[in-house]
């Protein structure tokens, strides 16, 4: 009889932070205290907060542990296994030890995430156990293709990759289209900056995608899937490879299933390094073996997709709603989220935030909401600037619009978009024209380049941002942004350039005074751009430790070890940086303006 | 042909729509991390293509080289988060310890170094993976560790 069950995180940022190290070190203190036979380990995929792994979740106690190194492993074992006395000072948010309380998940409506982290994603009985595969049987022995597509459209379900078309009727006009074969593919080529709910679904609940591509197929009458996720996802590959092949042996994928005329099979394949195949036609362009290169529609892929074939095209975060849907019914999902947008989504918390990590809310949150609530601010004590939501082709907001509800249209109208669902706090340490710089140069990396607005527009706009940052900005250089920018909009191909401009057209809307700075003032004032910061040594704070002197590449620090204060002789000063890194008592500052 | 490569071939069917597969493959067997000239060749005439389109498509992935790296390849994140979180640090601290730039192979054969984009980590960034091994949290220290560890590895 296990007494015990403990879930351990082991998505990929788990496992960066060592998770697996302290899976050995508590099954080495578990046989030492000959309690194999009470306590099981259960390998789980994400459970949300990131920044607090590797995370143990204890059943039946509900205990969180959270930083738990393999050095814990002993003592976990010894107080709480043993002696039923939980490690006070790894428990989250002690002195409550039951997880549902805590704000991060009280907040929360898990549907699409509700496996993640509660069951092992390498077992297909524990994925059956939690109702796995009912909704597949339910549609195909108890519904009509047409009945399938009624109660998706009734629920309002939308396209979570971003773009939010209406997921009924992208199936509708799949199955209407004319041709045979027709093909299924799952959108797992997630690659916003930023956005890694695609990876956790994909890691911690693989079976939910399946189960929701074999409806889809059945529903549109395709009989052969494929799954294009990226090549930098070895774990989300490899699950599914363990998923596909445990859900074919089980006779849940492949020929007649449930003893019906349906067969349905699913192919993975793997990306290259390219984050146009998001877009659905380069992602059918590199399943066929060809660049990654986006062509104009229409055709849709409905009518012309894969192969010249009808095609469905779907997110993995749309699929993984697909079961719910069927199990409650299509009213069921509409009754959450707003007007336009129904349903839940799970939102990536990243940057400085204090809990980073996923969250998976009803649609209509705030900003605020998520930001303060689920994510807990920004952390040590400094101040909220703005908030990157929706990934390249998305913005960055200011305070003053954190109160708008989030949904697909509600954002578009101050320049951002929800997207996929990435959101980057920014806090007053970041410039915004770095920002921008940033977002733009991976654009300009990533545009396919078959198109001239894109690749030579986002490259024009890139050389004014530098300049800018350079501090041999003028204010013209703004206004030709701005032309540039509309030009790019309107006139590239596909939705990468047509949407590569918002970074900096929000930045601009909003910061504008930042870029005002870098111009007349030569000045920047977040300290970030190093053309147009200088250092100093603080005389208070200076311990004449040496440390800077040593770490400076041009000599430009001068000082006696021992005799403070040290000091930067600016004229020397190429403002790298490492005398900033290198002191261990702050006292090398940066301050905004270009001197020396 | 090496009998190991005519064994990769012929795990795949040919269909011309697993080239992208079929290259990895290849270029995973490769001690040195990159496809060959004859990588193309073979590929080209197993899938019944042009020579042209194999290289088309290779030169098109940056997952793709053309030219040996090392044996570990080590991918430091370049997207918006990680740089807030202090990626530049830890790429300048990979450029000094290893002596090479971005997108350069140590002379001694053990390391490649690149920049990518998002890994999808983004809540313990900054992050590296290290071959097929995400590592996150870095700092210069860990940085540190890391080389060390893997250089003991050989």
């Amino acid at each position: 009889m296990r007494r015990l069950s403990v879930l351990l995180c082991s998505g990929t940022a788990c496992q960066s932070s060592g998770a697996l190290a302290v899976k050995q070190a508590l099954v080495e203190a578990i046989t030492a205290q000959g309690l194999s036979d009470e306590i099981q380990i259960v390998e789980t995929g994400c459970m949300g907060p990131c920044e607090l792994g590797p995370i143990l979740l204890i059943y039946p106690d509900g205990v969180h542990y959270v930083r738990v190194k393999p050095a814990d492993a002993q003592e976990i074992v010894s107080e709480h296994f043993l002696k039923g006395r939980p490690v006070r000072r790894l428990v989250w948010s002690a002195p409550a030890p039951e997880p549902r309380t805590i704000p991060f998940f009280a907040r929360q409506k898990k549907i699409v995430l509700g496996n993640c982290g509660q069951i092992n994603p390498e077992k297909i009985e524990e994925y059956i156990a939690q109702g796995g595969y009912e909704a597949l049987a339910k549609a195909l022995t108890r519904m009509t293709p047409e009945e399938v597509i009624a109660e998706i459209t009734r629920s309002g379900l939308r396209g979570r990759g971003g773009a939010g078309f209406p997921t009924g009727k992208k199936w509708q006009a799949v199955r209407e289209a004319k041709g045979h074969p027709k093909y299924v593919i799952c959108n797992a080529d997630e690659g916003d900056p930023g956005a890694f709910m695609d990876r956790a679904i994909l890691e911690g609940d693989p079976h939910s995608v399946l189960e929701g591509m074999a409806i889809a197929a059945y529903a549109v009458g395709a009989e052969k899937g494929y799954i294009y996720v990226r090549a930098e996802y070895p774990l989300a590959v490899k699950r599914l490879e363990v998923a596909i092949a445990q859900a074919r042996k089980l006779g849940l994928l492949g020929p007649r299933l449930f003893d019906t005329d349906f067969s349905f099979d699913v192919e993975l394949r793997m990306g290259a390094g390219a984050f146009v195949c998001g877009e659905e036609t380069a992602l059918i362009a590199s399943i066929e073996g060809k660049r990654g290169e986006p062509r104009p529609r229409p055709p849709y892929p409905a009518t012309s997709g894969l192969f010249g074939k009808p095609t469905l095209i779907n997110n993995v975060e749309t699929f993984a709603n697909v079961r719910h849907v069927i199990l409650n019914g299509g009213d069921w999902l509409a009754q959450m989220g707003t007007a336009t947008s129904k349903g839940t989504k799970v939102f990536a918390l990243a940057g400085q935030v204090k809990n980073t990590g996923l969250v998976e809310v009803p649609m209509g949150i705030t900003l605020r909401e998520l930001i303060f609530d689920l994510g807990g601010g920004v952390p040590q004590g400094r101040k909220f600037k703005a908030v990157q939501i929706g990934g390249p082709s998305g913005g960055c907001l200011p305070e003053s619009l954190l109160d708008v509800p989030i949904d697909y249209e509600s954002l578009k109208d101050y320049g951002a978009i929800m997207g996929s669902g990435g959101v980057i706090v920014l806090d007053s340490s970041s410039c915004m024209v770095n920002v921008a710089k940033f977002f733009l140069e991976f654009i300009a990396d990533e545009s396919c380049g078959k198109c001239v607005p894109c690749r030579v527009g986002t490259r024009l706009m890139l050389q004014l941002l530098e300049k800018i940052a350079r501090g041999e900005g003028t204010e013209e250089d703004l206004a030709e942004l701005e032309r540039l920018a509309h030009f790019v909009k309107d006139a590239s191909l596909c939705g990468l350039g047509q949407t590569a401009p918002n970074p900096v057209l929000s930045t601009l809307r909003y910061f504008r005074d930042e870029y005002l700075a870098h111009i007349r003032d030569k000045a920047c004032p977040a300290g970030v751009c190093p053309d147009l910061i200088h250092y100093v040594i603080d005389p208070d704070l200076c311990r004449a430790c040496d440390l800077c002197r040593r770490a400076c590449p041009t000599g430009a620090v001068e000082g006696q070890p021992g005799v403070p204060p040290y000091r930067i002789w600016l004229e020397k000063c190429i403002r790298c940086g490492a005398c900033f890194e290198a002191c261990p008592f702050g006292a090398v500052q940066k301050r905004p303006g270009r001197k020396g | 042909m090496t009998v190991e490569k005519t064994a990769i071939l012929q795990g795949f069917p040919r269909s011309p729509d697993v080239l992208l597969a079929l290259l990895h493959a290849l270029q995973r067997a490769n001690p040195q991390n990159y496809l060959t000239p004859e990588d193309l060749r073979l590929a080209a005439e197993y899938l019944g293509l042009p020579l042209s389109r194999v290289h088309d498509a290779v030169t098109f992935y940056t997952m793709f080289s053309l030219r040996p790296r090392g044996r570990h390849i080590l991918r430091v994140c370049g997207s918006p988060t990680c740089h807030l979180g202090g990626a530049g640090s830890v790429l300048a601290e990979l450029e000094r310890k290893l002596g090479i730039k971005a997108g350069e192979t140590t002379p001694d054969g053990l390391f490649t170094l690149e920049v990518t984009s998002c890994l999808g980590v983004c809540g313990v960034a900054p992050v590296m993976m290290v071959d097929e091994e995400v590592v996150g949290n870095l700092t210069p220290k860990r940085v540190r560790e890391i080389l060390r560890r893997l250089r003991e590895e050989g």
